[in-house]
């Protein structure tokens, strides 16, 4: 029995969120007394294989081979399908991300059972005890205590920020790394992959702002933008938004905070008719001071804030930049 | 062409939810299509018009999904399959997608469209088990769907602002991203056409799948706060005031 971690890597470099989930781990591992294998995939990668293996961990697995050099769903699947069998792993964890959406519940219906995506947390309590994981329902308006019934292997996968990388404990002495060819045959990679863009060059940089005033869902029309505008304009703020905003075109994609926008640690962050679904918060909850004003009080976003206002924006928002005005004798 | 899109019917966006037990109260709800459904119902549709073919929706869900599949249709889908069943609530995601596969089995189409996610359970990965249980070629979190030659050129997205084109045979299943086209609303017409539409509906037995659930919901509740928010309260100017002397004197950021 073992708890293996499937890190991510692209280009010789670690997807941050490999190591979170090799904290999760580590935790996992010293309640449930099982030691830690880790996996790296890629070609030429034993120097990233030797990196993982300064943590405090049983053994790591680099599968090096010239099929993995591109991800695609159709190698990465039996690779870390056979992993999986060869170690005898009763727990797999994976960090929840885009390319980990993409092929490791392929992986769980192969052994007949199923991920647990976007974990945020694993209770357990104690050697033997059957470890409780805990996900987020409703766009992170309810939390659920979710249990294996099955005997294994378990596949789970764990949400950005929800463990620490730098609680990550290191070894005095190096773990083993095994080089291991992946059993995949080239012949069976059926999708062609070409090389990742960017719609447009990014002009604005948001990750250098001390203060951001950012508009979501709530603030329903276009027109109704220039209202939180005034409001960022008398604070000195940038502008930015969530997801729907820029998808519908009411703000350039250039000003969206989220996974598939900007993550941002300004000093303040002001989030204005934004609900707080899990793809804004991960690209914002690094922020010092974080505000919210929604008229829902039962918002997710209102977790992560240290100050709320729970009201209408249409009211707040107008009040709140003649108050900055004042003060600032604007 | 022929196309099935698998589409969730979910309680509405903005509904108050009370959690009870192992799952939230339903009583008083709303229900909507889950919204990244809605844009692979309209990827699906433009698709049909690009390239001719058909449309079928698929959903499983107790007899409420009814007005879910109505509106699909109504939208502009050919035709319906509804697993129609009580015992589909008590599927995970495993069994849920083995129900979907039975169904889609005997239809044989080029592509599977369905939501990258569901708004309810957000587990993201009903398309990925489904493409793996029928054999079929799979890509996620698409924005755009182009025909090419005997395969399919999509545009995927990859993490902050990054994009990918991936060239796929058929048959595919594909998840579409939320946003990534305009949602058209069912006109008149629709909703007349829509009636006279076939919806054949199936239950769990008809399609012999009895899935044993390998994960279960133990408890649903409302998450702890991981900071201590201080609320304002009071009127709109209060409200205000309070939040700029807090910005100015605690936060030293004005």
């Amino acid at each position: 029995m073992s708890i293996l971690v499937v890190m991510e890597q692209s280009g010789g470099q670690f997807h941050r969120m490999s190591f979170e989930t090799l904290a999760a781990a580590q935790a996992m591992a010293s309640t449930l007394e099982l030691p830690v294998y880790a996996a790296v995939l890629g070609r030429g990668i034993e120097k990233l294989a030797s990196d993982v293996a300064a943590y405090q961990l049983q053994h790591v697995y680099a599968l090096d081979g010239a099929a993995l050099a591109q991800y695609t769903p159709d190698a990465y699947v039996p690779a870390v399908q056979s992993l999986v069998q060869r170690t005898g792993a009763q727990y797999v964890l994976f960090p929840h991300t885009y390319q980990v959406r993409d092929f490791a519940p392929r992986v769980a219906t192969r052994f007949g059972t199923v991920l647990l995506s976007d974990v945020v947390e694993v209770r357990c309590s104690g050697k033997g005890g059957r470890p409780v994981f805990v996900r987020q329902l409703f766009q992170g308006k309810l939390n659920a205590d979710v249990e294996f019934t099955g005997a294994g292997p378990y596949f789970a996968s764990v949400q950005a920020g929800a463990y620490r990388a730098d609680q990550l404990v290191p070894s005095a002495d190096a773990a083993v790394v095994e080089i291991v060819a992946p059993e995949v045959d080239a012949a069976s990679i059926r999708s062609k992959s070409e090389a990742p863009f960017r719609e447009s060059a990014r002009a604005l940089d948001l990750t250098s702002a001390e203060l951001i005033v950012s508009v979501g869902r709530g603030i329903r029309e276009k027109e109704n933008i220039s209202m939180v505008e005034a409001l960022a304009s008398a604070m000195g703020a940038e502008l930015a938004a969530s997801r729907p905003i820029c998808d519908n075109g009411w703000l350039p994609m250039e000003r969206q905070v989220g996974s598939s926008g900007q993550t941002v640690s300004p000093k303040v962050y002001m989030a204005i008719g934004i609900s707080g679904a899990i793809q804004h918060l991960v690209g914002m909850k690094g922020a010092k001071t974080i505000i919210a004003i929604n008229k829902d009080p039962e918002a997710p976003i209102f977790e992560v804030a240290d100050y709320g206002i729970v009201g209408d924006l249409f009211d707040v928002v107008p009040a709140l930049t003649e108050e900055v005005r004042r003060v600032k004798g604007l | 062409m022929k196309i099935v899109v698998a589409i969730k019917q979910v309680p509405a966006r903005d509904s108050l939810l009370r959690a009870e037990g192992s799952w939230i109260q339903e009583a008083d709800l709303t229900w909507e299509i889950n919204e990244p459904d809605a844009y692979a119902l309209e990827s699906a549709l433009q698709l049909r018009e690009k390239n001719g073919g058909e449309v079928i929706a698929l959903c499983a869900g107790p007899e409420r999904a009814t007005t879910t599949i109505r509106e699909a249709l109504a939208k502009g889908a050919d035709r319906a399959i509804h697993i129609a069943d009580d015992g589909v609530d008590k599927l995970d995601t495993l069994g849920i997608a083995r129900v979907l596969a039975k169904a889609v089995e005997s239809e044989k189409p080029d592509l599977v469209l369905t939501g990258l996610q569901s708004d309810d359970l957000g587990y993201g990965q009903t398309g990925v088990v489904l493409a793996e249980l029928l054999g079929y070629a799979h890509s996620t979190i698409i924005m755009s769907v182009e025909v090419e030659g005997s395969g399919i050129r999509v545009k995927r997205e990859l993490e902050g602002g990054w994009y990918q084109n991936i060239a796929l045979p058929m048959p595919a299943v594909l998840t579409i991203q939320s946003g990534s086209s305009k949602l058209r609303y069912a006109t008149l017409m629709g909703i007349k056409k829509a009636k006279s539409k076939e919806v054949r509906t199936l239950s769990l037995s008809d399609l012999g799948v009895s899935a044993d659930p390998v994960a279960r919901i133990s408890r649903v509740y409302l998450p702890h706060k991981s900071k201590s928010t201080q609320m304002l309260e009071g009127s709109p100017k209060e409200q205000a005031a309070k939040l700029v002397e807090k910005l100015r004197f605690e936060v030293r950021a004005l």
